[in-house]
């Protein structure tokens, strides 16, 4: 079974929700990354969404796309990023990862070719931000011959045919960005995702992360008492773009404390 | 190719084309197809674009029999379609009257543009004045700083104009951002994109607006030369010029078609931005698949050319597909061959063409002192030249 899948059962077994936080691969620095991720889970997260830069990240606001050009002036790039998870497995076989970027470097390695890299590093679900369901069937299906979860997104203007259309090909979770536009950008409509969840969650018969938007212990409680995982990226970044030098990791894992703080108030109180 | 009707309903030229994009912009594109479908079928919407393209653009544009250069080169006739008269300058004009009526359809009151050079632009900027729209523009602030002029012309006809910081600073990562703004503003906002890339139904869209250019050739050759050209030749950057003349063209076999990349400094040097002619490997980028110029780990690399119009590391997914079922060849011509040939035609026929066109030249003019002179080659001159003058004069050493 996968990390994936048990993680979120154990977590519905204990009346809680998952907290995703996401990190650019090779940002601020190379050697980092993997530190970062053993901090993530120490702090609280249940699963890791792990950027791989793109040269042209079209989905990202401006924070996300900083961390990625200079995660590629440091060198970083797919095969590295999955030098780096096989790396952070040699100590942890327990936290599902799961990479998120853009079809152009997985296209570059092979379909195929990176799926068998991917299981072999210790990849749980890969989310590929450029392949809506329409174009994702040879990608679903290389990732699903390895075992590997295939996720995807689902959008406030997506209509009702298009959760069904991401059922038949997600699992592991889907991913629901709360807002219109890039990451890091805009104010929640609180009320709109609590309607839209329960809706996507019977339509795709998987857990629904929410992302996009959420800056703090309060932001979060308040998805988490709506969504089964709340994902935050560019508050993280921006954590990791403000800490002086030697102090990501502190700064990092106080962050995430935080928001684990959060999602599991919320968790109570449902 | 009697019976090509690509795309199909989702976008796609063989294995090129598509809808490459984040959910978030799904709904907007599904729209958008929906809008430009009822558009089609509606003769309302047709006749205003054609009255539009009379009078507001001055078409058709006519066909010049080049004599003089032809005669200099020996060879094979030139003929060339002038698409360097219309209102502002280039053929980019003709998509943006037509996206800018859709975008009125639509109820949409802001429209947005990437551009490099500044042509297309200049274009969105001046049917947003006529219609009546808002306008933001994104520029690479590299090119914002080369481009001094149309930058000016742009705010003289209203539209914003927002330099982009980010990647390369080029026409690439202009159009990430107005993806951007899209995406965030999609409720009343219309995204003009000047090529026949992006995700469907972009490249077709776009096409179609732009086959006015080789309809109206089909008419007036037979008038002019008696006949239909041997050779249609076309700057490819994007690739819109040449696809607006060569899809006429398909169905009629004996007509080669040729389009003309940037080599840049040279293909050997890598510094260039021919991806079909270098045969680029096949990738996603800008919501479509298509040739890319790319590093082995599939991150996009930047691209050369001395005509900022030609400076994209993709190509529209027609293109991709004409190259690979030989519809179509494609050629590249270096940044010396273009200047030569720009610098020929100001001094045989008293034409400025953009350095765009100029490529396109310059292949017919590699061509045609090896063919008898019976032979017509038919060049689109996409643009006027008045926008490189800086960039021509700075070649020669000369400064302002």
């Amino acid at each position: 079974m996968s990390r994936i899948k048990t993680t979120f059962e154990r977590l519905q077994a204990r009346g809680k929700k998952a907290l995703i936080p996401f990190i650019t691969a090779g940002f601020p620095r190379l050697g980092l990354t993997v530190p970062l991720m053993h901090t993530l889970v120490e702090a609280g997260a249940d699963i890791i969404e792990l950027g791989v830069p793109f040269s042209d990240p079209m989905a990202d606001g401006p924070t996300i796309q900083r961390s990625s050009e200079r995660a590629l002036a440091n060198g970083m790039n797919l095969r590295k990023v999955l030098e780096a998870v096989a790396n952070f497995r040699g100590d942890d076989n327990d936290t599902p990862v799961v990479l998120m970027g853009y079809a152009n470097p997985i296209e570059a390695m092979g379909l195929d070719d990176f799926a068998k890299a991917a299981l072999d590093a210790g990849v749980d679900g890969v989310l590929v931000v450029d392949y809506p369901p329409e174009e994702s069937e040879a990608f679903a299906a290389a990732m699903l011959a390895q075992s590997l979860d295939p996720i995807f997104l689902l959008a406030p203007t997506s209509s009702a045919a298009r959760f069904e259309q991401v059922g038949r090909l997600a699992h592991g979770y889907v991913y629901y960005v709360s807002l219109k536009g890039v990451t890091g950008s805009g104010q929640l409509n609180m009320a709109e995702v609590a309607a839209r969840i329960p809706e996507i969650r019977a339509a795709v018969g998987l857990p629904v992360g929410v992302g996009f938007g959420i800056r703090d212990a309060a932001t979060a409680a308040k998805m988490a008492a709506v969504a089964d995982a709340v994902v935050v990226g560019s508050r993280i970044i921006e954590e990791l773009e403000q800490a002086p030098a030697g102090e990501e990791l502190t700064r990092v894992a106080a962050l995430v404390r935080e928001l684990r703080r959060g999602v599991d108030s919320a968790g109570e109180k449902a | 190719m009697q019976n090509y009707d690509l795309p199909d309903d989702r976008g796609h030229f063989g294995p090129y084309g598509g809808v490459f994009v984040a959910e978030t912009l799904i709904a907007a594109l599904g729209e958008l197809k929906d809008a430009y479908a009822a558009a089609q079928a509606d003769p309302a919407f047709k006749a205003e674009f054609d009255y539009e393209l009379e009078h507001y653009v001055g078409r058709p544009s006519p066909i010049y029999h080049a004599r003089r250069l032809s005669e200099k080169l020996g060879g094979a006739q030139i003929y060339l379609k002038r698409e360097d008269l219309n209102h502002t300058g280039a053929h980019k004009v003709n998509n943006c009257i037509g996206q800018a009526l859709l975008a009125r359809r639509m109820g949409k009151p802001r429209v947005i543009a990437e551009t490099g050079a500044g042509q297309h632009g200049v274009a969105t900027a001046t049917v947003a004045a006529r219609y009546g729209f808002e306008c933001v523009v994104y520029m690479g602030a590299e090119d914002v700083r080369r481009q001094a002029a149309n930058v000016y012309r742009m705010k003289l006809l209203g539209a914003t104009v927002v330099p982009v910081e980010s990647g390369s600073r080029t026409l690439k990562d202009a159009l990430n951002e107005a993806m951007r703004d899209w995406v965030t503003h999609i409720e009343n906002t219309f995204y003009i994109i000047g090529t026949v890339a992006g995700p469907h139904p972009y490249p077709v869209m776009v096409r179609d607006f732009q086959t006015v250019i080789g309809k109206e050739c089909l008419v007036q050759m037979p008038a002019l030369a008696g006949r239909q050209p041997d050779a249609v030749i076309a700057a490819v950057g994007g690739g819109s010029n040449a696809i607006g003349i060569f899809h006429p063209y398909i169905p009629h076999e004996s007509v080669k078609l040729i389009g003309v990349e940037a080599a840049g400094e040279g293909i050997e040097t890598g510094r260039h931005a021919a991806p079909l002619t270098a045969n680029a490997r096949v990738g996603v980028l800008h919501g479509n698949r298509t040739y890319l110029m790319q590093d082995e780990d599939g991150q996009i690399i930047e691209t050369h050319s001395i005509s900022a119009g030609l400076d994209y590391p993709g190509v529209g997914p027609e293109h991709a597909w004409l190259k690979d079922c030989g519809r179509a060849e494609y050629v590249a011509v270096t940044d010396g061959e273009a200047l030569q040939a720009f610098h020929d035609l100001c001094r045989f026929e008293g034409i400025i063409p953009a350095l765009e066109s100029s490529h396109a030249l310059a292949y017919a003019m590699k061509l045609a002192p090896g063919l008898a002179k019976e032979q017509i080659l038919l060049v689109n001159l996409s643009g006027r030249g008045d926008k490189d003058m800086h960039t021509v004069a700075e070649k020669s050493g000369i400064q302002f």
